[in-house]
């Protein structure tokens, strides 16, 4: 449990050194988990957490280095000599069948032999025992796409049980969680632990890490820089570890100071592309010179309400007006013209082609700017100057506007997308999970930009999953669910409350 | 072990692994050759003399070149904006019918250069006609563009049997094909180009519209990294969820792409109708515009790739119609054979040894 207990390590990592071309992405990390114990890995994205993990597991092999578990030195050369080796993952994307059954998904690739009956038998019968140990309950004959997010994640942990792991790695398990999954999550956590399983939890939540774990790691920029008791240390000194520096964990703003209606939302109803009902008649303003949050757990109609704001979904019925204006059949591009910007929720699919050179998305949906070419043609020094400009300002890393957009950490990539939308002055800013994995020091810097547009007078409109950041960031907060607003409190309503309301459970 | 995402210097990924692709694929028709009974080096020397060693097995090559470079770009304009045209074979058909009417309308008034651009612009309109009701389709009704730009091929080829048959056939004559054009309809051959280096061009039908498609390949580079709509036509084909929220509009792109592409697709007429035979002959593309599916691949859909590829594939045309000549046991079927090795090693398993030269160079770069 602790760093000067008697327990067995369960994994030592000696010396591991991982390059990649001139990127190091592990630097001589040494490592050692004890067995039976929860252990978190922190650090910013790009840190090396990712890598660390990824040769525990076998996806990379380190340049340099030895892993020993339970004592013996391992060569994990894939996910298969890893899983042999007891070490499970549960990964941030879960890696299940959608059609296929609890029981099918946990029994996928350890089938054992040529004909399944036998199989699903002993499997049903594995699959009891582990949720009568463990607590993990889940109708083995239930289809995952049909399961709450919170359910499907289970069945990933299920999946290494079965395989025997003894080891178990979760990487940011709680980014897809609501409050209430997230504890149950804690639950069969500790219970893992005390039946001595060994557990790392990959996170950049720092509450979460203080919560659940007995010893917590820190890595900065591929090396690991400290190792603490949780018990004694504070959110305060692991931020600083992560960081660097000293970092503001509360954001700083004034009082509001709101003035005209600038973005108005009517009556309005979206069906998805089965036509099923997502947003239910909603109505609300958005002042400029404020902010206003919505708060609900995932899938509860934000997404496309955020998208038909922006013009990429057609409303079924209901309108939207921007001054007093509606605006139904405009097009991203003639939002734009109107002032009205766009950080979306998933930066990998939407605000960003991954595969495109840092200067070519920081144009994107700009494109048409006399800034960046005349006539038909773009004018690539332009571009790239501009894009220059942006990194210096926004503190992009590696400042390089030539480096392909994938190979900037996440935290650099929503910089990207928010120097993008914020430095071509807005009037209007809507914005969709502005820190989902995203490091503490870029979530710092974009809080600060998005006070700096409501003091500035802009109206933004603030969609997050994160109640935290709805919390510190909004002037009013409009609460979601199945579709529809259930309430509206003030900037400073307590955690509980919106918490029953995101629920469902008080209007 | 991933050995994807390391990163090769461009002269591993541009240079080696293709020529690596390409031994192996001679390595494999080699033993093919072997197996019935001939010497596969001095057939591989056969080839190669034939198709590069004198002035006229040059002057065939570039010929062959020219039409795979025209329908090599088609392809990979496309690919670009994530639409997988396989019609270029049609489109390049119905384009040798817009080439021919403009040089049986032009070609008794004026000479070959006035009437060059109006064929090109005769050639482009037909090919892209060709490819607008698949966009068009693809665009409105999201009928897939593999489906029905590959029946659009079925389509152009009766109909272009018709208008041979019965409408543009010369009256008395048995063969289905126009006249033959004056040479105010024909393009002129580029001897000079071949005398340069001090060949002859002999019979080799080496025409100017090599050069319309060099000028092409700028154009095609140009518009796909120096436009805007080169930019959009990119951020749809890699991500249509991006596409959408920048405001890129996706029917207007798939019908814009498309025609462009079908218009390439249509120039490549040029060449065999008024620069080879100066005359409409009925199934003149001859599978070129399927090989432009290879070449647009083997030159990851970059201009100068294509040149590269189709480049090779002119060789291989050209050298396996010399080598069945002198090596009679070696037929034509054989030829394809070694074109599909070709195609099988540097086209579909392109990637087959980039985890072992991955290795090799991290081992011996001590990385």
């Amino acid at each position: 449990m602790s760093l000067d207990s008697p327990k067995e390590p369960a994994i030592e990592l000696v010396g591991i050194d991982k390059k990649f071309g001139t990127v190091h992405a592990n630097k001589n990390i040494n490592l050692t988990v004890a067995k039976g114990s929860i252990h978190g890995i922190i650090g910013e994205n790009g840190a090396g957490k990712s890598t660390l993990m990824s040769i525990l597991y076998g996806f990379y092999q380190a340049d340099h280095g030895e892993i020993r578990i339970s004592g013996k030195p391992v060569t994990i050369r894939d996910s298969q000599t890893a899983i042999a080796a007891g070490i499970g993952m549960v990964h941030q994307h879960f890696m299940l069948v959608e059609n296929f059954t609890v029981l099918e998904n946990v029994m996928l690739g350890a089938e054992g032999g040529q004909l399944l009956a036998k199989g699903v038998a002993s499997a049903r019968k594995e699959l009891k025992r582990l949720e009568d140990d463990y607590g993990l309950e889940v109708d083995p004959d239930a289809v995952i796409e049909e399961l709450p997010v919170g359910n499907q994640q289970r069945v990933e942990i299920l999946k290494a049980l079965y395989r025997g792991a003894e080891i178990l790695i979760l990487d940011e398990p709680t980014g897809v969680l609501t409050p209430a999954e997230a504890d149950h999550l804690f639950k069969v956590l500790r219970v893992l632990r005390d039946q001595g399983k060994t557990i790392i939890l990959i996170t950049h939540k720092l509450r979460e890490i203080m919560a659940i774990t007995d010893t917590v790691s820190v890595m900065r920029r591929g090396e690991m820089v400290a190792t603490r008791k949780t018990a004694e240390t504070t959110v305060e000194e692991l931020a600083e570890l992560m960081v660097g520096r000293r970092v503001l964990l509360r954001v700083e703003k004034g009082a509001a100071n709101p003035g005209a209606v600038l973005m108005s939302v009517r009556n309005l109803t979206v069906k998805d592309s089965r036509g099923v009902t997502m947003v239910d008649n909603v109505s609300f303003d958005v002042r400029a010179g404020e902010i206003v949050g919505i708060a609900g757990v995932a899938g509860n109609g934000q997404s496309e309400l955020l998208e038909a704001i922006a013009g990429i979904r057609k409303p079924s019925s209901g309108e939207i007006l921007i001054d007093g204006k509606p605006v139904a059949g405009l097009d991203p591009a003639g939002l734009r013209d109107l002032g009205l910007a766009h950080i979306p929720e998933d930066r990998h699919h939407m605000g960003l082609v991954l595969k495109f050179e840092e200067y070519e998305n920081s144009i994107l949906g700009y494109h048409h700017d006399a800034k960046y070419g005349r006539g038909p043609f773009l004018d690539l020094d332009a571009m790239r100057k501009d894009a220059e400009e942006k990194i210096a300002k926004y503190d992009i890393r590696p400042p390089n506007p030539r480096l392909r957009t994938a190979n900037f950490s996440g935290g650099n990539q929503q910089k990207i997308v928010v120097a993008r939308e914020i430095e071509r002055d807005p009037k209007m800013l809507i914005i969709g999970q502005p820190t989902r994995g995203v490091d503490i020091g870029a979530i710092e810097f974009i809080h600060k930009r998005i006070i700096e547009m409501r003091d500035a007078g802009k109206a933004v409109l603030l969609v997050s999953v994160e109640l935290d950041e709805i919390r510190s960031l909004s002037d009013r907060i409009l609460v979601m669910f199945a579709g529809k607003v259930v309430g509206e409190k003030s900037g400073e309503a307590g955690e509980q409350t919106l918490g029953l309301m995101m629920a469902g459970i008080a209007a | 072990m991933s050995t994807v995402s390391v990163p090769l210097p461009a002269w591993i990924n541009y240079g080696l692994i293709p020529l690596l692709n390409l031994i192996l694929a001679f390595f494999f028709s080699g033993l093919v050759v072997w197996g019935i009974g001939e010497n596969p080096f001095e057939a591989l020397q056969l080839l190669l003399i034939g198709a590069l060693g004198r002035g006229e097995g040059i002057g065939f090559t570039l010929f062959y070149t020219t039409s795979f470079i025209f329908t090599g770009l088609s392809v990979a304009v496309a690919i670009h904006a994530g639409l997988f045209n396989i019609g270029s074979e049609g489109q390049a058909y119905l384009g040798g019918l817009g080439a021919a009417l403009v040089a049986l309308a032009m070609d008794s008034y004026v000479p070959w250069y006035v009437t060059m651009p109006f064929a090109v612009i005769g050639a482009a309109l037909f090919g892209a006609a060709c490819a607008a009701i698949p966009a068009w389709l693809q665009a409105k009704r999201g009928s897939h563009i593999v489906i029905t730009t590959i029946m659009f091929n079925f389509i152009v080829s009766s109909l272009m049997n018709y208008v041979l048959v019965r409408v543009l056939i010369v009256p008395g004559k048995m063969a289905p094909e126009t006249r033959t054009f004056l040479p105010g309809g024909q393009l002129p051959k580029l001897d000079w180009l071949i005398a340069m280096f001090g060949g002859k061009i002999g019979a080799a039908p080496l025409n100017f519209s090599f050069l319309i498609a060099l000028i092409m390949c700028f154009l095609v580079w140009v518009l796909i990294w120096r436009t805007k709509l080169g930019y959009e036509m990119r951020t749809l084909g890699i991500s249509p969820t991006a596409a959408s929220y920048a405001g890129i509009r996706y029917s207007k792109i798939v019908m814009i792409t498309m025609l462009i592409s079908g218009g390439l697709a249509g120039m490549m007429a040029l060449n065999p109708v008024m620069g080879a035979s100066a005359r409409l002959q009925i199934e003149f593309v001859g599978g070129a515009g399927f090989v432009g599916i290879a070449v647009s691949l083997m030159g990851r859909n970059h201009p100068a790739g294509i040149v590269l590829a189709a480049l090779l594939f002119g060789i291989l045309y050209q050298g396996g119609a010399e080598l069945s000549f002198d090596m009679p046991s070696i037929t034509r079927d054989m030829i394809v054979v070694i074109q599909g090795m070709v195609i099988l090693f540097a086209g579909a398993l392109e990637y087959m040894l980039r985890p072992a030269v991955v290795r090799l160079y991290q081992q011996l770069t001590g990385k």
